[in-house]
């Protein structure tokens, strides 16, 4: 026991540390904020020190190069003891970390946690997450297959629309004219090095702000911020009815950490690790990109954008945004804190996941993009073609070789990019459908040119047939009942 | 002046370390920055003026499009298959072509085309363009990029050095035509 102890004063003498370590243990807060809304800060960092051994553990393997990164990932994932088991880790940490730093963010944001004197630990922390959101982003161009390439080649598009120095800034995030070699070992220098180092210096300003400025007290309604009085009220509080962080406090954090930490392993577990999908050769094209849940909102956002919206949303929108969040502190940085006086933050914060929410919901069936092999691979559900004549199956069979199928559905199945045409005689008369199918119009492309007369009549004929039994189909009213083609009632 | 008794000999050679550090490092950043913006400053070098052969003009039928692969001229050791590139080559007729990059003018993912509806689909958003390039439908604002082509000696040749985007001078070669419908 002498012996340890002469050990700790050996060093204690040079580093001169207890003192330090003292006051950040027993530093006090508010007895209330000993509570479950306030672990998902030191989650994060849980998380991030995960990611920061897995991402050590993975670069030993790991090859950064564009002609062998693939196959060092399926050399992880099949010949390495465990290797998939660090992937998964990673992977799923990523995950976990975006996930947690955004429900820390609501969190700080609706128990008014931002406001004064703590707006420097909210930028840093929206820096923070800025970095949070590179590194998914960077660590998903790593796993270096078919989607980080044409990732890549969505992001390099969007930055090409900056004004006058797109081309440029796109030369410079590819390292080159195209995505290659160069390309891939930029972003390990990004995801490896420059982002990490500094997530690691802002977590530490984002600490030291936590433990010089104290915990946020637990927000009570009709209890305002003043610039004036806060620093003494705050003093007041600790001193009355403060508590050492340790332990009063600590072991909620240690608990919930933990909980997340083998969360992130039992889904790792479970799932296994992402990927890598197909070679990242840009000649196989038979391929449909996709981003990681993360980034499915954005997926449906630049679907859905007018085309005219659509790079003013993309150039401006991101900067407003965290513009908003940076200045957020300096607007609102006095006042109510609790949300329950708060109406609009409650509903902004409802505003945005739902919108967030829905964006994601639709990407993960993506209605706007084609099925590009609905026309050759879905059959035509046998209660369409019942008691057809053969003209309207032939137009049935047109539907089909035309790749109509492909945005159009029937009887479910089929693209989504149009509507569905299981009753769209009910919509459109004949002569409508015939302008509709080689004009075009809305969103649909003319057919005039690649359709000839008869195979457009056969087409018409068939989609006439499209309404459901009891239904009669749509009719011109200023031509005579009698002139209007039969109609064959299906379903 | 009360500002000179301040100025001591101590005070005065650390500004003067100051100086110099700040004069070594504005020396040191000039080839940090010229490095860091290499990939920039190195503009269209010889490598985007290559006419890189697609194949034989017999290898496509007239009258139809076709997928040609070739390796980019800026090949570097460590780029593996990336610098593997298809592209759609339409054969219009005699020596006339059109030459498409496969990426969609909207955000650059891989275009299909399908023969039978005379149409390019893009499986991310749902881009669609006539035969011509032109834009048929979907959030692209523009027509698909084309290379410049020539035909020499029964071989079909593009100039196709970089990754076509928005601003790059690729797009700018944007040969407006009505639509072919």
């Amino acid at each position: 026991m002498r012996v340890i102890s002469q050990v700790g004063e050996w060093f204690e003498r040079r580093l001169q540390l207890a003192e330090v370590i003292r006051e950040t243990v027993e530093h006090p807060v508010p007895r209330k904020t000993a509570s479950w809304f306030y672990v998902f800060g030191s989650a994060a960092l849980a998380v991030f020190v995960l990611q920061v051994v897995t991402g050590i553990l993975l670069a030993i393997i790991y090859v950064p190069s564009a002609a062998e990164a693939w196959n060092s990932l399926q050399m992880l994932n099949h010949d390495v003891t465990l290797g998939w088991f660090i992937r998964a880790l990673h992977g799923w940490g990523s995950n976990f970390m975006v996930a947690i730093v955004l429900i820390h963010m609501v969190q700080v944001f609706l128990f008014g946690a931002y406001k004064f004197p703590r707006e420097l630990t909210w930028i840093v922390g929206v820096f923070l997450l800025l970095m949070t959101l590179g590194m998914a982003f960077s660590g998903q161009v790593l796993r270096f297959d078919q989607d980080a390439y044409w990732g890549l080649g969505i992001g390099a598009s969007i930055a090409g629309r900056v004004p006058i120095l797109g081309p440029a800034t796109v030369k410079l995030m590819l390292g080159g004219p195209i995505i290659a070699g160069a390309t891939l070992s930029r972003f390990f220098a990004l995801h490896v090095f420059v982002i990490p180092g500094l997530l690691i210096g802002l977590v530490s300003v984002h600490l030291l702000m936590v433990l010089k400025l104290g915990v946020n007290d637990w927000p009570m309604p009709g209890r305002i911020v003043k610039r004036a009085t806060y620093a003494a009220e705050y003093e007041e509080l600790v001193k009355k009815d403060g508590e050492p962080f340790v332990p009063y406090a600590i072991w909620k954090d240690l608990f919930f950490s933990a909980i997340i930490l083998a969360a992130v392993a039992a889904c790792a577990i479970y799932f296994g690790p992402f990927g890598p999908s197909g070679r990242p050769d840009p000649t196989i094209i038979q391929t449909a990109p996709r981003p990681d849940y993360f980034f499915l909102w954005l997926y449906a956002l630049l679907s859905l954008l007018p085309p005219s919206l659509e790079t003013p949303a993309l150039l401006i929108g991101p900067v407003v945004a965290i513009f908003a969040l940076i200045l957020l502190p300096f607007v609102f940085g006095e006042g109510e804190k609790s949300w329950r006086r708060r109406p609009i933050a409650v509903l902004s914060i409802l505003l945005i996941a739902v919108t967030l929410g829905t964006f994601t919901h639709l990407a993960g069936f993506a209605p706007w993009s084609p099925h590009m092999n609905a026309w050759s691979g879905d059959p035509v559900p046998e209660r369409f073609l019942k008691g057809t004549t053969a003209l309207e199956r032939q137009g049935a069979l047109v539907f089909q070789v035309k790749q109509c199928r492909n945005c159009h559905s029937l009887g479910e199945l089929g693209g989504l990019r149009g509507p569905t045409l299981d009753s769209v005689a009910v919509r459109l008369t004949g002569d409508q459908l015939i302008r509709q199918v080689i004009q075009g119009g809305g969103n649909m492309p003319a057919y005039g040119k690649n359709l000839s007369p008869a195979e457009t009549t056969a087409l018409v004929a068939f989609l006439m047939t499209l309404h459901p039994a009891g239904q009669s189909p749509a009719r011109d009213a200023a031509i005579q009942q009698s002139q209007t083609p039969p109609a064959s009632p299906r379903q | 002046m009360s500002n000179e008794k301040l100025l001591t000999r101590r005070g005065l050679f650390m500004k003067l370390g100051i100086l110099f550090n700040g004069l070594v490092a504005a020396a040191l950043a000039v080839p940090i920055l010229r490095y860091v913006l290499s990939s920039v400053t190195r503009g269209r070098a010889n490598a985007y003026f290559e006419w890189v052969p697609l194949g034989r003009v017999t290898e496509f039928p007239e009258g139809e499009t076709r997928l040609a692969t070739f390796r980019n001229p800026n090949v570097m050791p460590a780029d593996g298959q990336t610098v593997n590139t298809a592209c759609w080559v339409r054969h219009i007729e005699g020596e006339e072509f059109q030459v498409f990059a496969i990426n969609c003018a909207h955000l650059g993912c891989p275009v299909r085309w399908f023969p039978q509806s005379g149409l390019f689909m893009c499986p991310c958003h749902g881009g669609a363009y006539y035969r011509d390039g032109s834009r048929a439908s979907g959030p692209p604002e523009r027509g698909l990029f084309e290379y410049p082509h020539k035909v020499k000696d029964g071989l079909i040749t593009i100039q196709a050095g970089e990754l076509p985007t928005p601003g790059s001078p690729t797009a700018a070669l944007d040969t407006e035509r009505p639509p072919c419908a």
